[in-house]
């Protein structure tokens, strides 16, 4: 005890000392930048010096592409891609190719969809299930949505077939995990936009490059999922195999993967839900479906019709989370001995008696088959109507802008050109600081590496505005976010209700976010903003509640034994205990805003995610990679050094388990 | 009850834990001690450990948790590669087995049962139970009447359809039992079997595996913390240390003659006269008179004969015939305890 003390006692005071001397510098830098005795070399790298990474990757992707034969490897596999995304396209939207069954009729697949869920939880799932594709097929956006769940229901099950291998592989071979473990942190925090390109380049425009970005896109969790469920399987549950004469493989068909049934579950609600969010996105490489309604909608801001979009999406997300939630936690009930089979099975066949007594009547009856434009329950004109009343009241007017005048011209400008006038040494000396105090040596050097490299990037000043919105956002969600959270753990309802509502928001694809910005702010900075800061402020919040929930309640009564008052018991006990939790949220916030950065291109940034868009018309593969991988190293700087300051706190506070 | 050659014969064995645990072992002296070995960086999970189990036996591994006694019975196994020594299983180096022989021998000689069950969660008590049978390939209809067998007999008739998770915990390890008998092993490992059920069921679950081991004879180690325990069912007893055997024994030995001060100090609360059986106290030279008392009995059953009796020696008597006699005094001295 007595000499771990010592050593943490000594190295934080070294490392402190370091990263406030680092600081010092790069006010000494900014200060002569202000009073103009810095060169300009030492502000900015001058044009001359950035290498032209861009062209480098280029050759590279040439080189694969054409040389190495990747190109043919890829136009197979869009062949075969295709056939399979014409077959669920025939069947679900009646798109003219081979099977020509299609399309099925919305109350069959309503009806028997209504099945699974009560199957899978109940009343309340099946009337879940009833209401989302009832209100799909009433606002006649059936079609749209069956585009897009055309593409998914390709690009989920590919997802966790590649995943749930690749999990395996990474298990069994502990050297191929450790390579894996890098390339999956990067694809994490790569933009999506760098998804989209490369697919659209190999796989062809359209549903072929959606299904495989998709599909990559969601492939990393399930992939974690698989190694974590595996291994976390009972020592003794292996043994028990061992001694029951398995083989090796026999070990793993009947003992390992169902043993870790619940994780891969957990991987495959999460498949389902990145592929949604993706799904939608693919939109910007010419996708139709929801995604590209909405696009197209709010382009024209005809914002009636995007926010019925919206609630489709939105209510699509929760009844996919919700049954392949309840996927997870549902447990085999035995039969009683003698029970017939068709007891036994009873719900599957409820299932397809729904559905083909639906297709039989959508035969005779055209509104159970098809739901057409003209007799469609859409508002959307309407709903145009009531936003702009909304948004006329007199005091709705005055805060929106009071916040566009004063929150963007006063705050939030100056501090961007703050950012930007910081000279580049100084701003890489400024975050190695930073990753310095809170990591340690390690987390420092890759900053610095990191941050260097984007500066070599010849993006720097993007980069910085792609930061400046993340930070900003951030810090509001922050100020917004924990007072919230703070009161409302303090009553077990208000945690819980808080938490399904963090939840809820979790499972929305990213793109819905941008609706009620837009809706309020227009196209303007500080709708960029507010899109981010609402997407940043659910881990934030969430991530808090959970923290200051899971403080051992034996400590807080000795505190309140101590007679401590409900202030100083937040401040000296609770909050010290539950922030290495909240550390982990504000890190996943840190992640969802350079994500959402990202997509707030579409409202028009002058970041890096504009530029990305911009490549997105084009096929400059390098350029766009170079843009990606700029946002991925920042990011992945926060990444690693607030998780690294979180686990090394956890195990500083004892809480790890 | 023993016969012929041993089951299961360890020489030295040794297993090592650590980053390189051969050649540490070559080089290390023999006579280094648990905590020298930790120092180096390695822990001794077996040390040197030698013992034999015969045919019928059931040899009772006791020891408190660390002291290697699970790792013991898994080298017997082969679920843990040993580090140096020879572990023989009916005369057969384990150690030189193939993969494909030694998943053989676990699907015909081997049953094993572990302390938090180890059950399928998938799979029902009746899959579970026939889930040695289906590893080696057996037919579905073959399987399920050998699973309904044992099922039947540790007593879970009607519950084939349950998952484990809707059974109590005794049940559960009626499951785990079952499944270690379906192949019919010879030999039968149980780590700890009972350590996770609460006592009045321990007590049921003791009686019940007694019962099963009179119908079956089979060679078993097993193990356990709960010294109650290995006495009431134990052969023999083997009390483990660091890695180590302190003392192999029958139960009346091990607490008559401890042979180091641990186990002298383990077994010191123990009421001895519980332990001890007449058969163990017979004298050489001693002969008595009058109506002889079995050998099986312990010296707490015959208190009130003790203390009432005035003979000095007392005949000892196995299956009717006379076969020594024991000192009254000696046996009076256990009952109070000042031996």
């Amino acid at each position: 005890m007595a000499d771990t003390t010592a050593i943490s006692a000594t190295a934080p005071m070294s490392r402190s000392k370091l990263a406030s001397l680092l600081v010092g510098v790069a006010i000494v830098l900014t200060a002569l930048q202000y009073l103009g005795f810095l060169p300009a070399a030492l502000h900015r790298l001058p044009e001359a010096f950035v290498p032209d990474f861009a062209r480098y990757l280029d050759a590279f992707f040439n080189f694969v592409k054409d040389d190495l034969g990747l190109f043919t490897l890829t136009r197979w596999l869009t062949g075969l891609l295709q056939t399979v995304l014409d077959t669920t396209a025939n069947l679900l939207f009646g798109k003219r190719r081979w099977p020509n069954l299609g399309p099925i009729p919305w109350t069959a697949i309503a009806a028997s969809m209504a099945v699974l869920g009560y199957y899978l939880g109940g009343w309340k799932m099946a009337a879940l299930v009833a209401v989302t594709f009832c209100w799909t097929a009433l606002v006649g956006q059936w079609k749209i949505a069956m585009e897009t769940m055309s593409v998914l229901v390709v690009a989920a099950p590919t997802a966790f077939i590649i995943g749930l291998s690749l999990g395996i592989a990474a298990w069994k071979s502990p050297a191929f995990d450790r390579t894996l473990k890098p390339i999956l942190s990067v694809l994490q925090t790569l933009p999506f936009f760098t998804y989209l390109l490369p697919a659209v380049i190999f796989f062809k425009v359209g549903p072929t490059a959606g299904a495989v970005a998709t599909t990559i896109y969601a492939i990393p969790p399930m992939i974690l999922m698989t190694t974590l469920g595996l291994q976390k399987v009972s020592p003794e549950v292996v043994e028990a195999g061992h001694m029951s004469g398995c083989t090796k493989f026999q070990l793993l068909r009947h003992v390992y993967l169902p043993s870790a049934r619940t994780e891969i579950l957990v991987g495959v609600n999460q498949v389902i839900m990145l592929c949604l969010a993706m799904v939608v996105l693919t939109a910007f490489i010419g996708m139709p479906g929801l995604g590209a309604k909405l696009l197209a909608m709010m382009g024209s801001f005809k914002l009636g019709r995007s926010f019925e979009i919206g609630v489709t999406i939105v209510l699509l997300a929760v009844t996919l989370d919700r049954m392949s939630k309840a996927w997870v936690v549902k447990q085999p009930e035995h039969f009683e001995r003698g029970t017939p089979w068709w007891k036994r099975h009873i719900m599957f066949l409820l299932a397809l008696g729904a559905f083909v007594f639906f297709c039989i009547v959508a035969q005779f009856v055209d509104v159970a088959s098809e739901i057409g434009r003209k007799q469609s329950l859409s508002v959307g004109k309407e709903l145009d109507v009531g936003i702009k009343w909304f948004l006329n009241i007199e005091w709705v007017k005055a805060i929106t802008y009071f916040l566009r005048a004063f929150v963007n011209v006063q705050i939030l400008i100056p501090f961007r050109n703050f950012l930007l006038s910081i000279p580049t040494p100084a701003f890489i000396l400024l975050i190695t600081a930073f990753a310095l105090w809170l990591g340690g040596r390690r987390q420092a050097v890759t900053a610095l590496i990191f941050f260097s490299l984007v500066a070599l990037s010849g993006w720097w000043d993007r980069s910085v505005i792609t930061l400046y919105s993340v930070i900003s956002a951030v810090s509001i969600a922050m100020l917004l976010g924990l007072p919230i959270a703070i009161v409302a753990a303090r009553t077990e309802k208000w945690s819980q209700r808080l938490l399904l509502v963090c939840d809820t928001a979790q499972t929305f694809p990213s793109f819905v976010y941008l609706i009620p910005a837009i809706m309020l702010f227009g196209i303007t900075d500080i709708a960029v903003i507010f899109s981010i800061l609402i997407f940043a402020m659910v881990p934030l919040i969430r991530y808090t509640i959970e923290g200051l929930r899971t403080v051992p309640p034996e400590v807080i009564e000795a505190a309140e034994m101590s007679g401590a008052t409900r202030m100083q018991k937040l401040v000296n006990v609770e909050l010290p205990l539950a922030l290495p939790t909240m550390a982990v949220g504000f890190n996943q916030a840190i992640m969802f805003a350079f994500f959402m950065v990202i997509i707030a291109a579409f409202i028009g940034t002058q970041d890096l995610g504009q530029e990305l868009q911009r490549t997105l018309a084009g096929t400059d593969l390098g350029k766009n990679f170079v843009l990606g991988i700029c946002v991925s190293l920042m990011a992945l700087t926060f990444d690693l050094t607030i998780l690294k300051w979180s686990s090394d706190r956890k195990r500083m506070l004892g809480l790890e388990e | 009850m023993t016969t012929d050659a041993p089951v299961i014969s360890a020489k030295n064995v040794w297993k090592l834990f650590g980053s390189a645990p051969e050649a540490y072992l070559k080089g290390m002296k023999p006579e280094m001690s648990f905590d020298e070995i930790r120092a180096d960086g390695y822990i001794a999970g077996v040390k040197d450990v030698s013992i034999e189990v015969s045919r019928g036996e059931m040899l009772v591994i006791m020891g408190l948790s660390g002291s290697g006694k699970s790792t013991l019975v898994r080298c017997f196994s082969r679920l843990h590669e040993i580090t140096g020594g020879t572990i023989e299983v009916e005369g057969q180096d384990i150690m030189s087995l193939s993969e494909k022989e030694l998943i053989e021998l676990r699907r015909n000689k081997m049953g094993m049962v572990f302390q938090s069950f180890g059950l399928l969660p998938h799979r029902t008590v009746l899959d579970n139970v026939a889930f040695p049978l289906e590893m080696r390939g057996q037919d579905k209809h073959a399987r399920r009447e050998r699973a309904l067998e044992v099922i039947k007999l540790v007593g879970l008739e009607g519950r084939e359809d349950y998952f484990p998770r809707e059974l109590s915990g005794g049940q559960q390890q009626r499951v785990g039992i079952a499944r270690s008998l379906a192949i019919e092993p010879d030999i039968w490992f149980l780590d700890e079997p009972f350590s996770a059920l609460d006592p009045l069921i321990r007590r049921e679950m003791q009686d019940e595996f007694l019962r099963l081991q009179q119908l079956l004879n089979k060679t078993i180690v097993f193990i356990t913390h709960d010294f109650d325990e290995a006495l009431r069912l134990a052969d023999r007893i083997a009390i483990m240390k660091d890695g180590a055997v302190e003392q192999c024994d029958t139960p009346d030995q091990i607490v008559l003659h401890p042979a180091t001060e641990y186990v002298r100090k383990f077994t010191e609360e123990i009421d001895k006269a519980r332990v001890v059986h007449a058969s163990t106290l017979l004298e050489p030279g001693l002969s008595g008179e009058g109506d002889p008392v079995d050998a099986a009995a312990s010296v707490q059953s015959l208190a009130k004969l003790l203390i009432q009796d005035t003979r000095v020696a007392i005949p000892v008597a196995k299956d009717g015939t006379v076969i020594g006699a024991i000192s009254r005094e000696t046996a009076l001295g256990i009952l109070v305890g000042t031996d």
